[in-house]
């Protein structure tokens, strides 16, 4: 059994971020691999681990030539090798035409399950996984926390708005990981310099056989703009613990002061 | 035609209250659009006395159509085939986790554009507009659809409001997808642990992930007592679905909404999904070990440091004020 993982690339946490002046997110700081992801990686080897018959992992990612850089941090997560689609047509791509393009790299692969992330740190849409999911006419389920593979039944649950669900699906399929599925260990020297040497297949727009006019601006059917400052609510007051008696005294003062105490 | 379809999400004879607001939005931009806004319900045999309750917030006409509910699949191929059958050009869900599911299976089938986490629907230039806050909600961008648009609100962000008015009821049949065949709902809305009640506590000790382990719970538990009576102990999704807590005490999107005199994060990273369940607490307090955790930008009071230190220290001056 084949398993792909979508793998993104993000702003780093800690990189406030902004818009830039051609009316997208600024994506000239740090970059790292999005947190959510490794959660999907880590499910795959899990599989792999726990007996199922994972001939391959491969992660595939869609964005700038930057992005080689955490799609290898990927790579050396356990995946056998990777694909990277870039191309400049892609730029000002929306959710849809994201999630076309990873359909057709993975009708390339014809994988039995695909796996993704729960949700991209700055797009933040939880939606790709479903998009992805109808364009290959396969079910998509997302916020899956637990997963077990027999055959090619999947049996899966998830926290969903009335409580806990416990799903069947059959194979192939696109399964969004929840952030609590796992633990993603932190890969080590070995894998992470092992990680070079493996394969990635480097992909534009024409190569991988996808239609330019179903992505980038062109193919994006959503235009965001107009951005303006929400609301403004006053901020709060934020203190460092430096000495711990100090710090309890200030927030007793602060509860008296409205009267919670 | 300039109608909006919002779809419905129902279990055990209600739909739910995020679905009711999201009528009641898309009537407001509606009747601005010179249009009506319609429902869709998916589920089996889907009474009349459900279709009127989204009839009372604004819908004129609520589809019903008998499929499989509790899975995206059924729901986005009977949508698509509504929009395209009745050429609506907007799609509205309330949210939830179906409603991600189920809009974003459909704007990719339908040809549209998707906003999810919607504050707010409003009309520009004769066309539909959704707001939605980005960044960590520092800034409000507005996405404008060149044909076909979906939205998926945010949790609690669309007001109920009851028009008393009532709805045209119609079936509609819709075939199933091969995929929809290859999902089986085994077991719906499985409760998990106690049934504790968190909605009606004046202040509301919440654990997340930072507590560590399930048996740290008792340093949320201390400080809740220390508080005295009106006190509880609640719990972000990260720590229920690790099973450290009874879900019936999960605040957030798809947990309880609550909005007491005082809430106190312990090792709550405050991720948007846990804010849509407390943004409407009138105090925050927040002890978390990372500055660039979330919950500072929403915090009244935070600090930066261990809650191991801080909570149990808090917990004897709280008792010692209190005498
Ligand atoms: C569709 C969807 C629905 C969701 N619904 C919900 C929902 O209903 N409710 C919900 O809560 N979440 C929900 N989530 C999940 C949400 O995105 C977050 O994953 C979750 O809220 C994180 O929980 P947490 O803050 O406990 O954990 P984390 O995000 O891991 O944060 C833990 C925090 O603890 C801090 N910390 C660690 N150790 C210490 C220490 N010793 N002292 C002080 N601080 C410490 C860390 O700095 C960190 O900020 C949903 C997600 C999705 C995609
Ligand atoms: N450009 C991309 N390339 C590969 N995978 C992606 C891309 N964008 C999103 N994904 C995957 O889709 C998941 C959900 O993203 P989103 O819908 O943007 O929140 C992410 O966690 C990734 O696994």
């Amino acid at each position: 059994m084949k398993i792909l993982v979508l793998v993104k690339e993000v702003p780093d946490a800690a990189v406030e971020k902004t818009i830039g002046a051609d009316g997208r997110i600024d994506r000239s700081g740090e970059k790292t691999l999005n947190p959510s992801d490794t959660n999907a990686l880590e499910a795959a080897v899990q599989l792999k681990e726990a007996g199922a018959d994972v001939s391959e992992i491969v992660a595939v990612t869609v964005g700038p030539d930057s992005a080689s850089r955490s799609l290898q941090g990927a790579v050396s997560r356990g995946a056998d090798r990777s694909i990277h689609l870039s191309d400049a047509g892609l730029a000002g791509s929306d959710v849809v035409a994201t999630g076309y393009a990873l359909a057709e790299l993975v009708k390339r692969e014809n994988p039995e399950l695909v796996l993704l992330g729960q949700q991209s740190d700055d797009a933040g849409c939880y939606a790709v996984g479903s998009v992805v999911g109808q364009f290959l006419g396969q079910p998509a389920l997302s916020q899956v926390s637990k997963l077990e593979l027999s055959g090619t039944t999947l049996t899966l649950e998830r926290q969903a708005e009335y409580g806990y669900d416990t799903l069947e699906v059959t194979l192939p399929a696109v399964i969004s990981v929840s952030d609590s599925a796992n633990e993603p260990r932190y890969p080590s020297l070995k894998a992470i310099m092992g990680a070079k040497k493996k394969p990635v297949e480097k992909l534009d727009l024409a190569g991988a056989g996808i239609d330019a006019g179903k992505v980038g601006t062109a193919g994006s059917g959503v235009e965001c703009k107009d951005f303006q400052a929400p609301a403004a609510k006053a901020a709060g007051t934020i203190i460092t613990d430096e000495d711990t008696a100090a710090t309890v005294e200030q927030i007793v003062a602060w509860l008296d002061s409205r009267k919670l105490v | 035609m300039a109608n909006i379809l919002v779809y419905g999400l129902a279990h055990e004879g209600t739909v739910n209250k995020n679905s009711r607001g999201a009528v009641s939005e898309a009537a407001k931009v509606a009747s601005e659009l010179g249009g009506e806004a319609h429902a869709v319900l998916v589920g089996t045999n889907v009474d009349d006395a459900l279709a009127q309750q989204l009839g009372a917030v604004g819908a004129t006409k609520v589809w019903t159509v008998n499929a499989a509910e509790g899975v995206a699949q059924t729901a986005a191929d009977a949508i698509s085939a509504l929009v395209e059958a009745q050429g609506y050009d907007y799609v509205v869900f309330g949210g939830g986790l179906l409603g991600f599911e189920i809009g974003a299976a459909v704007a990719a089938a339908i040809g549209g554009g998707i906003t999810v986490e919607a504050t707010e629907l409003a009309v520009d230039g004769g066309r539909l507009v959704a707001k939605r806050p980005i960044f960590g909600d520092t800034l409000l961008s507005t996405s404008h659809y060149k044909g076909k648009g979906v939205i998926v609100a945010r949790t609690n962000a669309f007001e109920v409001k009851e028009t008393g008015g009532s709805a045209t009821v119609e079936s509609f049949d819709a075939p199933a997808s091969a995929a929809a065949g290859q999902v089986t709902l085994k077991v719906r809305g499985e409760q998990r642990g106690a049934d504790i009640n968190i909605e009606d506590a004046q202040i509301l000790v919440t654990g997340g992930r930072g507590l560590g382990t399930a048996e740290n719970f008792s340093v949320a538990d201390g400080l809740a007592a220390a508080f005295g009576s009106g006190a509880a102990v609640g719990a972000t999704r990260a720590v229920v679905d690790a099973g450290w807590f009874p879900y019936a005490g999960q605040v957030g999107q798809t947990g309880k909404t609550v909005a007491p005199k005082l809430y106190v994060g312990l090792g709550v990273s405050g991720a948007i999904q846990h804010k849509v369940g407390m943004q409407s607490s009138e105090n925050v307090l927040a002890i978390n070990k990372d500055e660039n955790a979330p919950i500072f930008e929403f915090a009244d009071f935070g600090v930066v440091g261990d809650l191991h230190k801080i909570a149990p220290a808090l917990t004897e001056a709280i008792k010692a004020k209190k005498g």
